[in-house]
């Protein structure tokens, strides 16, 4: 993992962690889902996915993978 | 006074039809499977199991998938996330070469042999045919002979010629759904268009890979009719996808396939497809969770996606290579025909 920054918004629906209801979305991200916005600015990620996992890049915040 | 009128019971004519004579079941046998009550799903995936294996064999074909061209796409298909016409949060993307490489070869490690590249388009253009072609020939250059299978929408005669001249051997082309529901799912375009590029693929020799998703608010009598249209068509394969409602689309509050339903289609659909590869492919984590995969797999189902989809993701791929240990079930090996 390379991208820099808080984690303020959700990777799912990309509103704000504070506050609002995650859990479903932490499900999806758990199961079936890369995340597709950026968890320190909400800007929605370049996501490649591979058979054996996935990256998600951040115009500003940098790119992140999945540790499969 | 009259006798009540003989219930005749679907399973028992399908033991006779489908597992001793090989002939698949009619439309309105495949709706008596897909209304089975629940306690009676264990028998119909134990008959379903018996009639691939007698049919189709014991070996299971393994295939990775990956996506070249993602999102953008200019058709309005109301399930899909990389539709352009959706404000769902793929973005549009391009793998490169090396990328394409990279995947190829993760899924020949797992002992796959079929790999598919997929594009989100209507039809595929010259750029896409040409990223195609060096993909192929970059795949090959790695010593990798894993079998090339793609995912291309919509095709002229012309581009299938040069598919089947890149040695493309496989083309995957689903319907979606049954021929009466695929207007309410998809207005940019027609289930007879579809069929169309089926024909040309079929006719240049190519294999025919054509499935569809179940859950698009289709009812019951939809699902058998698309089981039976299908199995007119004679595919080589056919990909069983279970809706995964994804944000944005029109069907994101779509309520998941129910376990017990979506066993009563993988039962449905091979009794209705005796000898063709059913492959389960996305939605079963979602649906079945990660016992679905050992239930299908034993319930009639002898091909499966490793790894991830296209734009969702898949349990890993080791998950599924121990599960068809665990149940002796070999995997089918490179060149050789299921
Ligand atoms: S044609 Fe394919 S990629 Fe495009 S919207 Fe339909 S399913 Fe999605
Ligand atoms: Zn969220
Ligand atoms: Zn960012």
């Amino acid at each position: 993992m390379t991208a820099t920054g808080q984690a303020v918004y959700c990777g799912y629906c990309g509103q704000g962690l504070d506050g609002s209801d995650h859990a479903a979305c932490a499900r999806r991200l758990g199961v079936v889902d890369p995340p597709r916005f950026c968890a320190a600015c909400a800007r929605r990620m370049v996501v490649q996915v591979t058979p054996a996992g996935w990256t998600a890049t951040c115009s500003r915040h940098g790119a992140l993978d999945s540790a499969r | 006074m009259t006798a009540a009128p003989e219930q005749v019971d679907v399973l028992g004519v399908a033991r006779e039809q489908v597992l001793e004579g090989g002939v698949g079941l009619s439309e309105e046998q495949v709706l008596d499977v897909l209304r089975l009550p629940d306690d009676r799903i264990p028998e119909l995936l134990e008959l379903a199991h018996q009639v691939r294996m007698r049919w189709c064999g014991p070996e299971v074909e393994v295939e990775g998938i990956v996506s070249l061209k993602t999102g953008g796409c200019p058709e309005d298909c109301h399930f899909c996330s990389q539709s352009g016409q959706f404000p769902s949060p793929v973005r549009s993307a391009w793998l490169d070469i090396p990328g394409l490489v990279r995947a190829a070869r993760q899924t020949a490690d797992t002992g796959a042999t079929e790999f598919c590249i997929v594009a989100a388009v209507r039809g595929p253009d010259k750029r896409l045919l040409s990223q195609v072609r060096d993909g192929i020939k970059a795949i090959r250059d790695d010593g990798n002979d894993i079998q090339i299978a793609c995912s291309l929408g919509m095709l002229t005669q012309e581009q299938v010629d040069e598919l089947v001249a890149m040695g493309v051997h496989r083309y995957n082309h689903n319907l979606e759904t049954a021929r009466s529901h695929f207007p309410n799912v998809v207005t940019t375009h027609s289930w007879e268009e579809r069929w169309e590029t089926l024909r040309m693929v079929r006719a240049a020799g190519m294999e025919v890979c054509c499935g569809g998703i179940i859950g698009m608010g289709e009812t019951l009598a939809q699902r058998a009719e698309f089981a039976v249209q299908l199995a007119s068509l004679e595919p080589d394969e056919v990909p069983l996808n279970f809706l995964i409602p994804n944000p944005g689309t029109p069907y994101e509050d779509y309520p998941v396939v129910e376990g017990p339903d979506a066993l009563r289609v993988v039962g449905a659909f091979r009794l209705a497809l005796p000898r063709t590869i059913l492959r389960f492919a996305g939605g079963r984590e979602v649906t079945l969770g990660d016992l679905g995969a050992k239930q299908g797999m034993l319930g009639g189902v002898n091909a499966i996606i490793v790894g991830n989809y296209l734009t969702n993701l898949g349990r890993p791929a080791q998950d599924d290579l121990d599960m068809l240990r665990d149940l002796s079930m070999p995997i089918k090996e490179l060149g050789k025909a299921l």
